[in-house]
């Protein structure tokens, strides 16, 4: 059972990591690829700002920006100089990698001794109801202090899909999602989608360093490889979440995504519970991803023919 | 109001697919005034129009909106006093969001945008109201993406949309040239309505004859990337849709003995 609550946990921690990639790859329709980088970046600069004793919230926030310069620059690369989406991501996603090697300084980094955020909600919980409390949920024996992280990550996220719902619905906002929906109409009326695109890379970049930043502190360590398939991960929690909600209403395509990310990771888990090879788990999700992008079109093409049968009988 | 003073524009230039799209257009409009451009294909007369909405820089000559030299703003920076409708229904909405926030979008033309609320009640009552006199049904579907909206429906919606805030010149790119004969005649009234309402100066390119002859107080007539005519006033109230066949007649005639035999003439009399 704390395995599964473990895995609904980091299923909410990379729901901010789906929530990235819903803002660059549906409101934007930019397939941005710094995320693996920018989700490095944040586990990185989240982690050497906390073993250089730097609060970590602070460390958290820092990571935030930080991921939002990365989408920045990819955002510039792409307006300024007319390079592809997609390409301009691999630039500043290779970069990263050098520039997350320095500021970690080497290649992997532990947190098991720091204090995180994590750990204060530990430290809370031992507070509340003594060390090693255990409590009976639906008939399962699960640590308090689990309970307690689980809520804890629950809040963030809820706390932060309200803040992106709320963020697209105002002025600029409306206009963000217009830039991804029609470029030509939004600046026929007065929007430099310019200036839109690098923002938005930015915001969504901004969310996976956070997501990045808070796995780190959840698994105790932040590694130089963690962003590595990342994009898709974050990929396929956006498009399970759509299938199940099936709404297109932004509130709901964003609850979608952290839905899509829980279960994504759920899944997960009880697939290497049963025996999966780890190392299939990269081609597995890339499967999934291209499956459920062909999928809509397949349905499509197979009414079409039985359509056509039926008339030509 | 619009001063257009000599532009050019070269597409691809010096490469094979070199077009030499503006050949030195200048055209004086005055305020109040509804223009309507006529040309051949190609005739550079959506060109002009994409030229004073800034989709490209004009490579020589000025643009002169109500007094501001406005030839290196940005697209949308010129938005800020130009409303545009497109000959593409799908071009001047955005189909996955709602009328409502359409319109909304479009409350904002040219002004700062910042975190205020998107949709404000008080102005989903006003948008009912705009989209009422349209009578198509619009006003019970505000919540509905644009997207499942016919073409017409769509330009009349664009049409408001790019009036909501009274600009200083209308832009109509062929904006009928899409929509069957019956819609392209409701579009019509209603542009003519809003002209006539918010006294909108107006450039209004159209392939129709019929509606240059019916609509505006002058006619340009587009040749080659050039302006071929020019009729104002009571010339332009005398004009018959014959007569403007007659015109075209007379540039395509031009035309058949014209490149090669210019060329030609060029060498040995210039």
């Amino acid at each position: 059972m704390s395995l599964l609550i473990g895995s609904v946990i980091i299923g909410l921690i990379l729901a901010l990591l789906a929530l990235g990639l819903f803002i660059s790859f549906r409101i934007f329709n930019f397939p941005d690829i710094t995320a693996e980088g920018s989700f490095t970046f944040g586990a990185a600069t989240g982690a050497a700002l906390i073993v250089a004793g730097v609060n970590p919230l602070l460390a958290c926030l820092v990571a935030f920006l930080a991921g939002m310069v990365a989408g920045a620059v990819t955002g510039m690369i792409h307006t300024r100089f007319k390079i592809n989406p997609l390409l301009a991501g691999i630039l500043v996603m290779t970069a990263l990698y050098s520039v997350n090697l320095h500021v970690m300084g080497k290649s992997n980094m532990p947190l098991l001794n720091e204090t995180t955020v994590f750990t204060w909600i530990e430290n809370f919980s031992v507070w509340i109801s003594g060390a090693d409390a255990k409590t009976n949920l639906i008939g399962w024996e699960v640590a308090v202090k689990d309970l307690w992280l689980l809520l804890f990550c629950l809040v963030i996220i809820v706390f932060f899909c309200y803040l992106l719902w709320w963020f697209f619905k105002t002025n600029i906002g409306t206009a963000m999602r217009a830039t991804g929906d029609n470029d030509q109409m939004i600046r026929a009326l007065g929007v430099n989608t310019k200036s839109m695109i690098v923002a938005g890379v930015a915001l969504s970049n901004g969310f996976i360093a956070l997501a990045g930043a808070m796995l780190a502190q959840y698994q105790g360590f932040a590694d130089v490889q963690m962003g590595i398939g990342m994009m898709v991960w974050g990929l396929a929690s956006v498009i399970i979440g759509e299938a199940i909600i099936n709404d297109n209403s932004l509130g709901f395509v964003i609850a979608g995504a952290v839905i899509g990310s829980v279960l994504f990771r759920l899944l997960v888990a009880i697939a290497l519970r049963w025996g999966l090879n780890p190392n299939d788990l990269k081609i597995i999700t890339a499967l999934f991803v291209f499956i459920a992008l062909i999928l809509p079109g397949l349905m499509k093409n197979k009414k079409k023919f039985t359509f056509k049968r039926k008339a030509h009988a | 109001m619009l001063k257009i003073e000599n532009i050019k524009k070269t597409f691809n230039p010096g490469t094979a697919n070199e077009v030499k799209a503006l050949q030195g257009i200048t055209i004086e409009v005055e305020e109040r005034s509804f223009v309507c451009v006529l040309g051949t294909n190609g005739s550079g007369k959506s060109t002009a129009l994409n030229a004073v909405a800034g989709s490209f820089m004009v490579d020589e000559g000025t643009i002169t909106l109500d007094g501001v030299n406005i030839t290196r703003w940005s697209e949308h920076k010129r938005a800020r006093y130009i409303g545009r409708v497109f000959q593409n229904p799908f071009s001047g909405t955005a189909p996955d969001m709602s009328i409502q926030e359409n319109l909304a979008l479009a409350l904002k033309r040219g002004q700062k945008r910042g975190f205020g609320w998107g949709l404000p009640r008080h102005v989903v009552e006003e948008f009912k109201k705009m989209v009422t006199p349209l009578n198509m049904g619009l006003e019970e579907r505000l919540e509905n993406p644009i997207g499942k909206l016919s073409g017409g429906q769509r330009q009349a919606l664009t049409l408001l949309m790019s009036t909501a805030i009274k600009p200083k010149l209308l832009l109509l790119d062929e904006h009928t040239a899409a929509l069957d004969p019956k819609t392209a005649n409701k579009v019509i009234d209603l542009t003519q309505q809003v002209i006539a309402r918010d006294k909108l100066t107006t450039l209004m390119v159209t392939h129709s004859m019929q509606q240059a002859v019916n609509l505006g107080d002058r006619i340009i007539m587009m040749h080659q990337g050039k302006v071929a005519y020019d009729f104002k006033g009571e010339d332009k109230k005398r004009l018959k849709v014959n007569d403007l066949l007659k015109l075209f007649d007379e540039l395509r005639r031009k035309d058949n003995i014209d490149p090669a035999v210019t060329t030609l003439l060029e060498q040995y009399y210039v």
